[in-house]
C-alpha cells in the first residue's frame, strides 16, 4: 500500500488535513508522523504548518525533519501548505527575520497594514476565500477552473525569485504568489483542506501526481 | 479579491441543533451533521456552533458533534460556547474545529485570549463581544460589553475592550448586538462600523437579521468582513445562495 505522510512537528491541527487526504486516497495510508525514519519511508510527502516561522523551524530542526525536508525534496512528491509553504523559501521576514529551508529561491514578506482612510481596509490577516489565477498548467490543477476560490488566512506572502516557479496568483493588496512549483514540489498558500470540494480535488490531484 | 463571507450559526443542545429565541422556546432543529451538510451544500463560507447546553457533563456530546461535522464538511468551523481553557481549546481543536470563540472567559480573563492565541496561533482565536448600547439620546454613542447571554453588564466599553482583544491576541471579533439579537430588525451598523475603525483584524457582525438587505447593511454599512445569521436560513426563509446572488447584485464581492 503506498504511503502518504504528512509531517507532525507539533505545529497547528492536523485533523482536517488528514482527513481529507484520508478521503481522497482511500488506497493509501495516510501516516502523521515526527519520526523522520517512517516519514521516509513514505511514497509522498505533506508538510502542512500555521503559527510564527521562527517556532516553525525551531520545531523542525529540533525533531531533524528539516533535514528529512531537505532529502526528501530530492525524492518523493511533496506539498506545503500555508506556513509550510512559507518555509519552502529561503527567508521569512516574520519573527525578526528567520532562513528558511530555501527550496524555493526567494522570501517571505508581510502583508502592508491597511491605510486608517482608505476606502476599503485590506486587514491583515488576510483571512477569507479569494480566488487562485493559474499561471502554469500543472497536473494538480486537473478539473479545477481557472479562477476558482480557496480558503486563505496568512498575514505573510511569498515572493518567489523565479517567476517560472509561479503556479498561481492571488491579489490582496497586491498580486502575490498563492502557489508555487518546481520539479517534484507544490505548495499552496491557501489551505486545500477547507477549501471544500476544489480544495479536495488538489488534493487528490496531489496524491495521485508522479512527476 | 478576498470575498466578504456568509456564515450560517447553528445552536447546538446535547448533540442536537436547536432554535429558539434567546435561548426559550428551543425547539429540535435536526441533526447537526445534516443542517451542516446543506449549508455547505448551498454554498455556506464558514460555519459557526454555539454550543448552549446548560450542563458541562455534556461537553463530550460536543466533541463528537464537532468531530463528525468536519469528517464530513471542507469548510472553516467555528466552535463557540463555555470555552474558558487551553484544555477546551485543545480538545475543541483536536475534535477538528479549526477556530475557537472566547467569549464570556475573556472578560473574566483577558489573559486567557493571550494564552490560547500564543499557544494556538492567533487565526484560530475569536472573541466574541456581545453589546448593548448604553448611551442615552443626544449622548455620543457608547456601548457596553455583557455576559451570559446579555444578563450581566461588564461596565466594559465595547469598541475599547474589541481593540484590547485584538492587542491581546484575537485574531477575529465576533460582534453581537443584545439589542438586536432575535429582533429581525437588522444589523447595529453603528456598533460594527465603530468598532472595525479600531481594529485591524477581521470583524463578524452578528445578532437581527431578518431580511437580506440586513446582511448589506452589515457589510457595506458596518464594514464588516462576514455577516452571520441563524433563523433566515434556519427557517428557511432564504438559502446561502439566494442571500449571495441578492449581495452580488447590490456589488458586494462574495464567493459564487
Amino acid at each position: 500500500m503506498k504511503k502518504v505522510g504528512v509531517i507532525d512537528y507539533g505545529m497547528g491541527n492536523l485533523h482536517s488535513l488528514a482527513k481529507a487526504l484520508e478521503r481522497v486516497a482511500p488506497d493509501q495510508r495516510v501516516i502523521v508522523s515526527y519520526d523522520a525514519e517512517e516519514l521516509l519511508d513514505c511514497d509522498r510527502l505533506v508538510l502542512p504548518g500555521v503559527g510564527g516561522v521562527r517556532e516553525c523551524m525551531k520545531e523542525l530542526q529540533r525533531l531533524e525533519l528539516s533535514q528529512l525536508v531537505l532529502e526528501a525534496s530530492r525524492k518523493v512528491p511533496m506539498l506545503g501548505i500555508c506556513l509550510g509553504m512559507q518555509v519552502m523559501l529561503e527567508f521569512s521576514e516574520e519573527n525578526g527575520g528567520v532562513p528558511a529551508l530555501g527550496l524555493f529561491p526567494g522570501e517571505v514578506v508581510r502583508f502592508p497594514d491597511p491605510a486608517p482612510d482608505a476606502a476599503e481596509r485590506l486587514k491583515v490577516p488576510h483571512m477569507g476565500w479569494n480566488r487562485v489565477k493559474q499561471e502554469k498548467s500543472h497536473p494538480v490543477w486537473a478539473g479545477v477552473p481557472d479562477e476558482s476560490w480557496f480558503y486563505f488566512v496568512h498575514s505573510y506572502f511569498a515572493r518567489p525569485r523565479d517567476p517560472t516557479h509561479v503556479l498561481g496568483s492571488s491579489e490582496y493588496t497586491q498580486l502575490f504568489a498563492s502557489a508555487v512549483a518546481r520539479d517534484n514540489l507544490v505548495a499552496f498558500q491557501f489551505h486545500p483542506e477547507k477549501s471544500q470540494a476544489l480544495g479536495l480535488t488538489l488534493l487528490a490531484n496531489f496524491v495521485n501526481w508522479n512527476p | 479579491m478576498l470575498a466578504k463571507r456568509i456564515i450560517p450559526c447553528l445552536d447546538i443542545d446535547r448533540g442536537r441543533v436547536v432554535k429558539g429565541v434567546k435561548f426559550e422556546n428551543v425547539q429540535d432543529a435536526g441533526d447537526p451533521v445534516e443542517v451542516a451538510r446543506r449549508y455547505d451544500a448551498q454554498g455556506a463560507d464558514e460555519l459557526v456552533f454555539l454550543d448552549i447546553t446548560a450542563s458541562s457533563d455534556d461537553r463530550p456530546t460536543l466533541f463528537q458533534t464537532v468531530e463528525a461535522v468536519a469528517r464530513e464538511i471542507y469548510i472553516p468551523l467555528t466552535v463557540g460556547g463555555g470555552v474558558r481553557s487551553c484544555a477546551d481549546v485543545k480538545c475543541l481543536l483536536a475534535a477538528g474545529a479549526d477556530k475557537v470563540s472566547i467569549n464570556t472567559a475573556a472578560v473574566h480573563n483577558p489573559d486567557f485570549v493571550t494564552e490560547a492565541g500564543d499557544r494556538y496561533g492567533v487565526q484560530c482565536i475569536v472573541v466574541a463581544i456581545d453589546a448593548k448600547r448604553v448611551s442615552k439620546k443626544n449622548e455620543p454613542l457608547r456601548w457596553e460589553v455583557f455576559t451570559h447571554g446579555g444578563r450581566k453588564a461588564t461596565g466594559l466599553n465595547a469598541v475599547e475592550w474589541a481593540a484590547n482583544m485584538v492587542r491581546r491576541g484575537a485574531g477575529e471579533l465576533l460582534v453581537t448586538s443584545m439589542d438586536r439579537d432575535g429582533t429581525k430588525e437588522g444589523y447595529d451598523v453603528e456598533l460594527l462600523a465603530a468598532i472595525n475603525r479600531e481594529v485591524n483584524v477581521p470583524v463578524i457582525a452578528s445578532g437581527g437579521v431578518g431580511t437580506l438587505e440586513h446582511l448589506y447593511q452589515g457589510l457595506a454599512t458596518g464594514h464588516a468582513d462576514a455577516a452571520l445569521a441563524a433563523s433566515i436560513f434556519h427557517k428557511g426563509t432564504h438559502t446561502v445562495g439566494e442571500a449571495k446572488q441578492y449581495l452580488q447584485s447590490r456589488g458586494i464581492r462574495v464567493r459564487t
